[in-house]
């Protein structure tokens, strides 16, 4: 791999970001002109610097680069200071902006409902953060309670967007605590609900959770891989604003894409210093 | 003294300060032992000025709660206390403190004693909470002695003469019962010697939180919630006007010398709400490698009691426990921070939604979006917990206040 702080021309620049969250890791590869070439997504696992090595060595083959090729690597997720070969880190905050950023023009709000958390990030209208909010201590409102209430639902997450487009009945479940809702849940079987119109109400549980977290005007923005894989949640999202959310490509892998964005910008405009933790903690 | 590169710089008056609290517990410690003065507890900022002039030596079990914090013996005392009905929700200092008595069990060991002193008389103010009223009880029926107080107005907009003289009247009212206890008379003189101490300590521990407003700051929030014990504890004698004049001269010599207390500072952060006790060495660390000094607070600046005066004292001490940010309602709570945030060339303010603290918890009535709308003051809200470490997410917050720094950074 390239020394980072090399200056090179932009378009024969490239650039690795990874997204080290609590479910998956993604790996993103992108070019000098910010032109997607690969991306992979692993199970992160207890292996945080392994699941990343997989996932960069993926978005490596799928790009046809080597490592050597890559002028620099930045990391972002929970996992963002186990990896020894970033070269520097910025939070998911910063890197899920970045992303939305390069697609979206104007004021924009960002809804990221990743496996562990979900956040609301506020942009001005030139695109600067100015604001975020994270959940609670608790599932409730991100991917983890989707895939709590799909165990009690005897299926897999995977196969939840599926069963829910089956419903028939609209029936509520709490947003407050996931356990809470898993017990409410078994009840609403007990009781006679059908499954899919109880995947329905996970689905809408998340949602209305999220839509507690902050003030939604303007254009809204959703990324995180609730977004990407259940399209059910989109659908309620624009029932509650009136609009549907922007979507850029690969919502999933943005958090990633914002990390390879930074590392761009850190070798062309050397302008952007690593979080501090990345370069001075021992 | 050295700190390795960004680290906190640890202030050097740190010793005197351990000395003077050794001193402070021994006769605390000795006057419950051998019966050589009468023991009396006191909420933090309750009428602390008038069981001094009485000769009581006084206890704050609110301190005693910030050690279980800090010694991170907090959460396996305040299990015996949820046992016994006091809710998970309540006052962590609270549940912690009783826990630690069922238990039998204190980091007071660290000054010789093998537990909380036990009182002759409990005395609380509810200008904070009504808490502290609660937790007195439980010890009033455990030793079967008086729990006296001062039952507050809370949420106050302006502090109007009324309002003072109800609480005045309602100090004059503890009088009796407390000299009946000391077994001697309320001095004029003794009271309003004491209530002046009280005001040099007072003024010169704003005035070392005043150091501060330099760039670059020669104190940080976590320097700010060690160095505030003798404010709290010492109040109303010469040894806290002496720790703080040395304290101030240190701080001084700081600024003299460009001496950042967080080497490199970058950032400036103002905290509201309480210290996190489990996590202060923890969040001085993780402050000090993002080049972030938390320069102020509102924590440590409720030992500053301004309207204290000795030549009227019991009133101007009722009027100190109103003019507190805490007993205040949210409109002067927004004013104060707009201040703070001026004085101290704040970029930014972390909330610290404590759970089990909703009266110093002031981010659930909308002031954090109020202070971005109409001042332009962005904040980032934390949640944790003061002594209950199961309330805080160490991943999630670091991500939230990592993420702050870099929006800050980038503005």
């Amino acid at each position: 791999m390239s020394a980072a702080g090399s200056a090179k021309g932009g378009a024969n620049t490239l650039f690795g970001g990874i997204d080290s969250g609590s479910w998956n890791t993604k790996a993103v590869i992108i070019g000098g002109d910010c032109r997607w070439l690969g991306s992979a997504v692993v199970r992160t696992g207890a292996d945080l610097e392994g699941a990343a090595g997989a996932a960069f060595e993926l978005a490596l083959r799928a790009a046809g680069l080597g490592r050597e090729a890559l002028d620099a690597v930045w990391a972002t997720g929970f996992g963002r200071r186990s990896i020894p070969f970033a070269h520097g880190t910025r939070t998911e905050l910063d890197c899920h902006a970045r992303g939305v950023r390069h697609h979206v023009q104007g004021a924009t709000t960002i809804i990221d409902i990743g496996g562990q958390d979900a956040k609301v990030i506020r942009l001005d209208a030139e695109g600067r953060r100015i604001s975020h909010r994270m959940n609670r201590k608790c599932a409730a409102g991100t991917g983890s309670f989707l895939d709590e209430m799909a165990l009690r639902l005897d299926t897999s997450t995977d196969r939840l967007p599926e069963l829910a487009a089956k419903f028939s009945e609209e029936v509520e479940l709490g947003s407050f605590c996931t356990v809470f809702s898993g017990t409410e849940l078994l009840g609403a079987i007990r009781g006679g609900k059908r499954p899919a119109d109880l995947a329905r109400a996970a689905y809408k549980s998340v949602v209305r959770r999220v839509l507690e977290m902050d003030v939604f005007d303007g254009q809204v923005a959703g990324t995180g891989g609730v977004v990407a894989h259940h399209p059910m949640v989109l659908d309620l999202f624009a029932q509650h604003l009136g609009a549907r959310l922007i979507v850029p490509p690969h919502p999933q892998e943005l958090g990633a894409f914002g990390a390879a964005l930074a590392a761009r910008e850190s070798i062309l405009n050397q302008g952007l210093e690593p979080a501090p933790e990345a370069a001075d903690l021992p | 003294m050295h700190a390795p590169r960004n680290e906190r710089l640890e202030l050097r008056s740190t010793a005197r300060m351990k000395e003077l609290l050794a001193e402070y517990f021994g006769r605390l410690g000795s006057a419950a032992k051998d019966r050589s003065a009468p023991v009396a507890w006191c909420s933090s900022v309750g009428p602390a000025e008038m069981l001094r002039a009485l000769g009581f030596e006084v206890f704050f079990p609110e301190n005693h709660g910030a050690m279980l914090g800090a010694f991170r013996m907090a959460n396996e005392c305040m299990s015996k206390a949820h046992a016994r009905g006091y809710s998970q929700e309540i006052c962590s200092y609270l549940t912690s403190d009783v826990g630690a008595y069922l238990a039998g069990k204190t980091p007071l060991t660290a000054y010789g004693m093998d537990s909380a002193p036990r009182a002759d008389v409990l005395v609380f103010n509810t200008n904070q909470c009504r808490e502290v009223q609660d937790w007195f009880e439980f010890y009033g029926r455990e030793w079967k002695v008086p729990v006296v107080g001062v039952t507050s107005f809370r949420s106050v907009g302006e502090v109007t003469e009324p309002l003072v003289t109800a609480i005045t009247r309602q100090m004059e009212d503890l009088v009796p019962t407390l000299e009946g206890i000391a077994g001697k008379r309320l001095d004029p003189a003794r009271l309003s010697e004491v209530v002046g101490l009280s005001r040099q300590c007072s003024d010169l521990w704003k005035a070392c939180l005043g150091t501060a407003a330099h760039r670059p700051s020669p104190l940080t929030f976590f320097d700010s919630t060690i160095h505030m014990a003798p404010a709290v504890l010492l109040r109303g004698t010469p040894d806290a006007i002496s720790y703080y004049e040395l304290l101030l001269a240190e701080l001084q010599e700081r600024i003299a010398g460009g001496v950042a207390a967080v080497p490199g500072e970058l950032h400036r952060l103002y905290w509201e709400g309480m210290p996190m006790w489990g996590k202060l060495r923890e969040h001085a660390s993780m402050f000090a490698q993002m080049h972030t000094c938390v320069v102020a607070s509102t924590y440590c600046n409720s030992w500053i009691f301004e309207a204290l005066d000795p030549a009227d004292p019991l009133r101007s001490m009722a009027r100190a426990s109103l003019e507190l940010f805490i007993a205040r309602s949210d409109g002067p709570k927004q004013r104060y921070i707009e201040r703070m945030v001026e004085q101290f060339h704040v970029d930014g303010v972390l909330f610290h939604d404590c759970r089990t603290c909703p009266h110093n918890s002031n981010t659930r009535y909308g002031m954090p979006g109020r202070l971005r709308e109409e001042s332009g003051i962005p904040s980032v809200t934390v949640e944790g917990d003061h002594t209950d470490l199961r309330c805080y997410s160490a991943e999630q917050s670091r991500t939230s206040i990592e993420g702050f720094v870099e929006q800050l950074a980038d503005r």
